[in-house]
């Protein structure tokens, strides 16, 4: 592992911030908890034909139309089971909303910057330009996933 | 800025636009008191105000025009062209003392002591002028409370509930603007003052009030869904009363947001009389439906391009008195403007009588200007020539303005009126004047939706667009036609082309699905067939826009949710014609035709003879006449019937006949009418109920075959005429005939013949030509078949094919023939449509012998001959 800590980061700049945590598979990620709205069960998602594969619908949330965005399609992950449970993360991002379809919501969990490290030049390129860094934790690494990256990757090319 | 002033301005500005309208009704009915004593009491206000405000020299000016309009009322002088232009620039000149003192908060420097004398010099004419001339108040110090009974008189409130709406953005922006205020209801007769019923509110208010009732709306139906289930429920009344409730609150929201049309045209009989007097031409406007309301949203949209039309109409489309005159027409003309409802729709006619506009002139322009090909061009309906008119290329063009009218912006104003869901289409007759016809949806935030499944997925189609349902039940799917790959549906006389909704979303269609319809729907003059699964409901929706991700799908013209609470996609009728090419395949048909027409006349602007003839189809028939032997008339009693076949002796030889459709009952009709065609050796009659009329026209087929017999359809004298297939009638007469033949090997001293097109129109016109000219000919519908054939050992003397097909093209075709052992020797001919000496050379570097212009028939024939003769002299 080639991974370093970010020591570009000045003890002024450090800080603790809040992340939500949501797993996909064996994957556990963290969003800034500032960039949710809310999170949701599972819901109707009307399918929108002919739209990028990461788009996996509209959802309705009270009268407000949420792009939904399947995270195991975009990050290349095998799809969900038909009937498998999941749950929606609510984004608000300039001012549009999204909601991130995760296979289980965790905890909030709060981090110091310092803990952050880069992004592991090993990780799948896909993954890699959504992520901000990651956090060693006990048994496993968790992402911090970069909101506005991550969406802009989802930009249709064409 | 003082409250004062503001209020002042703002009043000011919006009496004063409806001053000009009063001037201009005075000037047309001078003995009408209501608008002389509308115009006298507005200066009279103004000029009041003014010196209540200590704006001296508003207030000099004005109390001049005061005087001239006082010496009017009381019949001192009398209304003539020249006072109503005095008093006409005095007003222009209070507003430009009022946009002054708006910027400046102070009036401008100098005088408008020139002005004031012109005004001044008609009283001096009159000798009673001292007595009417009231002694003027100085003026006073501005007060802080204006008295109640000024306000009253300040402020008249406007009638039309539209005028209320200018306020709010006065006080959104918290400046005043002079311009908005001058599209005030150009309605004057019943102005008594309402300043107690009206109130100006926030057009941003407003709009916030919408976005809430429209989510109201959609709780409602969520709650109705809920509560629809158990008609015992507690809730079921209290539902249905809020159902109620909310339909009449979305109902009244929807009329705060209404302003009469009437609000966009206040500016426009100044415009024209200026317009009018500037260029010597008596003009009248006369405006019909100015009370027809429509959103705000869209008011303002079309705002300018009506300005933009009624200007061009005016002056361009007007012809000067002379000119009218030497036209035979009356020496005014007539700019009519005219609004109305028509279903959910707004239609505004701008319609002059003025010179029109010269289509083949406007052909020529397009064609020019790279719009159109030439041979194109020539197939093209007058309406659809005029629709270059809108061509961003064409508004550029200078000359056309001059000569015949429009031009400079027209692709703006098209486009304006197409953001808000639009259209706009013109009408001309050369020298009778030009009409302008825009559609536009009444409102734009809630519109009224079909729902429709497919493939189990659920979509809104805007009731806009929706022509009619069509429902395909079995005994009606044989009307569903496939021809090149794409399908049609016969629906009347019309083919009209499909799109099948699952297949272009790229769903997975379901198996069990019975029953189709058919969303007829309709893009500018585009008609065409959407394929659903199922059709539900129309419902009000109200039209959300989609996120980013999605907003490039052209599919699409938003999303909405229903009443249960899910999205759903609305479709955008516009973006699915254009996704399923539904234009250019029409387009290809018409290119088809126009090399087709053009190769039997002897010049590209020529028009055929078609003769027209009734076959007891619900379509009128036609068929050229160039294909025609002669026309004759049988008895009953000459008909024989022999191995299935109507034959009579005719010249000294027994023809077939073959009804036109197999209904007809040959022997039923004295004397029967038949017309005789000929292909050179053998001639045939088609028996036809009557001989309708041969008229000259441009062969323009709008849509493929509908049927075998029929080459296509077009439009001749406006209707939808089936242009019938010589060659099938030929074949069927003649089926036993070209068995023998082949046996005998009379024919095999003919040159051989293989002509491929991609058009069986072009082939079905063009193959008898060379039968006539004596070849025998066999007919490829493209490259692929060509080649088949030839691989199967067939062999021809000479191969005409076209150089633009689908699949594989003329050019690769003769690349193909030249690499094959036996088609080195064999002579190519090349039609093409196209016409550069960079094709010339590629043909034949292609290995061509010849490279000919699809149109010109006779080239083609004298050149195969030629080939052919070289060829058998050779052999």
């Amino acid at each position: 592992m080639t991974t370093t800590l970010r020591s570009r980061r000045t003890a002024a700049q450090s800080a603790i911030h809040e992340y939500v945590t949501f797993a996909l598979g064996e994957q556990w990620i963290g969003i800034p908890v500032g960039s949710v709205q809310e999170v949701l069960v599972a819901q109707h998602i009307a399918r929108v034909p002919l739209a990028p594969s990461a788009v996996a619908g509209f959802l309705n949330l009270r009268g407000q139309i949420v792009t939904s965005i399947d995270l195991r399609t975009t990050l290349g992950l095998k799809p969900r089971e038909a009937d498998a449970t999941f749950m929606n993360v609510v984004v608000r991002q300039e001012g549009e909303l999204f909601a991130f379809m995760v296979d289980d919501v965790g905890d909030v969990l709060a981090f110091d910057d310092e803990v952050i490290e880069d992004t592991p030049a090993t990780l799948d390129a896909r993954w890699r330009s959504a992520c901000h860094g990651i956090v060693r934790r006990e048994h496993d690494l968790l992402l911090i996933l970069d909101v506005q990256a991550f969406l802009r990757l989802d930009q249709p090319t064409s | 800025m003082d409250d004062l002033l503001r209020d002042f301005l703002t009043e000011s500005s919006e009496n004063l636009a409806r001053l000009d309208n009063d001037l201009i009704a005075l000037e047309r009915q001078p003995g009408d008191a209501t608008p002389l004593n509308s115009v006298f009491r507005t200066i009279h206000t103004i000029k009041g105000t003014c010196g209540f405000l200590g704006l001296t020299r508003l207030e000099t000016l004005a109390h001049s025009a005061e005087n001239l309009l006082d010496a009017l009322r009381s019949g001192k002088l009398s209304v003539s062209d020249a006072l109503i232009n005095d008093v006409l620039a005095a007003v222009d000149q209070i507003k430009n003392i009022l946009e002054a003192l708006e910027s400046t908060e102070a009036e401008p420097d100098g005088d408008d002591l020139r002005l004031i004398a012109q005004l001044d010099a008609w009283m001096s004419h009159d000798p009673t002028h001292a007595a009417t001339t009231e002694p003027e108040d100085m003026p006073e110090p501005r007060l802080p409370n204006a008295p109640a009974q000024d306000t009253d008189e300040l402020f008249p409130t406007p009638s039309s509930g539209g005028a209320t709406m200018f306020a709010p953005d006065v006080a959104a922006t918290g400046e005043p603007t002079a311009t908005r205020a001058e599209s005030d209801a150009p309605v004057v007769e019943n102005r008594a003052p309402l300043a107690d019923s009206t109130l100006r509110v926030s057009v941003g208010l407003l709009d916030e009030l919408m976005n809430l009732v429209g989510e109201l709306a959609l709780s409602r139906n969520q709650l109705a869904q809920l509560a629809a289930g158990d008609e015992q429920s507690v809730f079921t009344h209290p539902v249905q009363h809020l159902n109620r409730v909310t339909t009449d609150l979305l109902d009244a929201v929807l009329r705060t947001r209404m302003q009469p049309i009437g609000n966009a045209w206040t500016k426009l009989p100044r415009l024209v009389r200026d317009l009018s007097s500037a260029a010597g031409k008596q003009i009248e406007l006369v405006m019909e439906g100015a009370d027809t309301e429509l959103d705000r949203q869209i008011l303002q949209a079309i705002q300018d391009p009506l300005t933009h039309m009624v200007r061009n109409s005016a002056d361009h489309g007007i012809e000067d008195a002379p000119a009218r005159r030497a036209a035979g027409k009356p020496e005014q003309g007539t700019v009519r403007l005219a609004a109305r409802h028509e279903g959910g729709h707004v239609i505004i006619e701008i319609a002059d009588d003025g010179r029109g506009i010269d289509v083949s002139r406007v052909r020529r322009k397009a064609i020019e200007r790279g719009l159109v090909r030439a041979d194109l061009a020539e197939t093209l309906s007058d309406t659809q020539v005029l629709r270059f008119i809108f061509e961003p290329g064409f508004s550029t063009a200078e000359q056309i303005t001059n000569v015949s009218g429009r031009g400079v912006g027209m692709d703006v104003v098209r486009s304006n009126i197409e953001a808000i869901g639009g259209s706009v289409e013109l009408q001309s007759e050369f020298g009778r004047g030009a009409t302008v016809r825009i559609r536009i949806p009444l409102t734009l935030a809630i519109i009224s939706a079909l729902i429709v499944e497919s493939a189990g997925e659920s979509f809104a189609v805007p009731q806009i667009g929706i022509v009619e349902l069509v429902r395909v039940t079995e005994e009606k799917r044989q009307l569903v036609e496939r021809v090149n790959g794409a399908r049609f549906y016969r629906l009347r006389d019309v083919l009209l082309p499909l799109v099948d909704l699952h297949g272009l979303l790229e769903l997975e269609p379901r198996a069990d699905v019975e029953t189709q319809s058919i969303v007829v729907c309709q893009v500018g003059h585009q008609r065409f067939g959407l394929m659903v699964d199922e059709v539900f409901d129309t419902a009000e929706i109200v039209v959300k826009p989609v996120g980013r991700l999605v907003k490039h799908l052209s599919a699409y013209a938003g999303c909405t949710i229903t009443g249960d609470g899910r999205v759903i996609m609305i479709l955008d009728p516009s973006g699915v014609a254009s996704m399923a090419a539904i234009n250019e395949r029409s387009s290809r048909d018409e290119s088809a035709l126009a090399a087709a027409k053009t190769s039997l006349g002897a010049s590209e602007e020529a028009t055929e003879s078609i003769l027209l003839f009734d076959a007891g189809f619900p379509a009128m028939q036609a068929v050229p006449l160039s294909l025609v032997a002669r026309l004759e008339e049988f008895a009953p009693s000459v008909f024989e019937e022999a191995d299935g076949q109507f034959l009579v002796q005719y010249r000294g030889a027994l023809i077939p006949v073959i009804p036109a459709n197999p209904s007809i009952d040959i022997r039923a009709l004295d004397p029967r009418p038949v017309i005789m065609f000929n292909d050179g050796e053998r001639t045939m009659g088609v028996a036809v109920n009557a001989i309708r009329d041969i008229v000259e026209e441009k062969l323009s087929i709008e849509r493929s075959a509908t049927r075998a017999g029929v080459l296509g359809v077009c439009v001749i004298n406006g209707k939808a005429t089936e242009v019938i297939d010589t060659d099938y009638f030929l074949r069927l007469a003649y089926a036993d005939w070209h068995r023998s033949l082949g046996h005998s090997g009379t024919d095999s001293a003919a040159p051989h013949v293989l002509l491929i097109d991609d058009s069986r129109f072009f082939l079905g016109l063009l193959a008898p030509a060379l039968r006539a000219a004596g070849f025998h000919i066999t007919t490829a519908s493209g490259a692929e078949s060509a080649l088949a054939r030839l691989d199967a050992g067939e062999t021809f003397d000479l191969v005409i094919s076209d150089i633009e097909m689908d699949g594989m093209d003329g050019f690769a075709l003769a690349e193909a023939i030249r690499r094959k052992p036996l088609g080195k020797e064999l002579m190519l001919v090349a039609l093409t449509s196209r016409d550069g000496s960079d094709d010339y050379a590629r043909g034949i570097a292609a290995g061509f012998d010849a490279y000919l212009p699809k149109y010109d028939r006779e080239t083609v024939v004298s050149t195969v001959r030629r080939l052919t003769t070289r060829e058998l002299a050779a052999a």
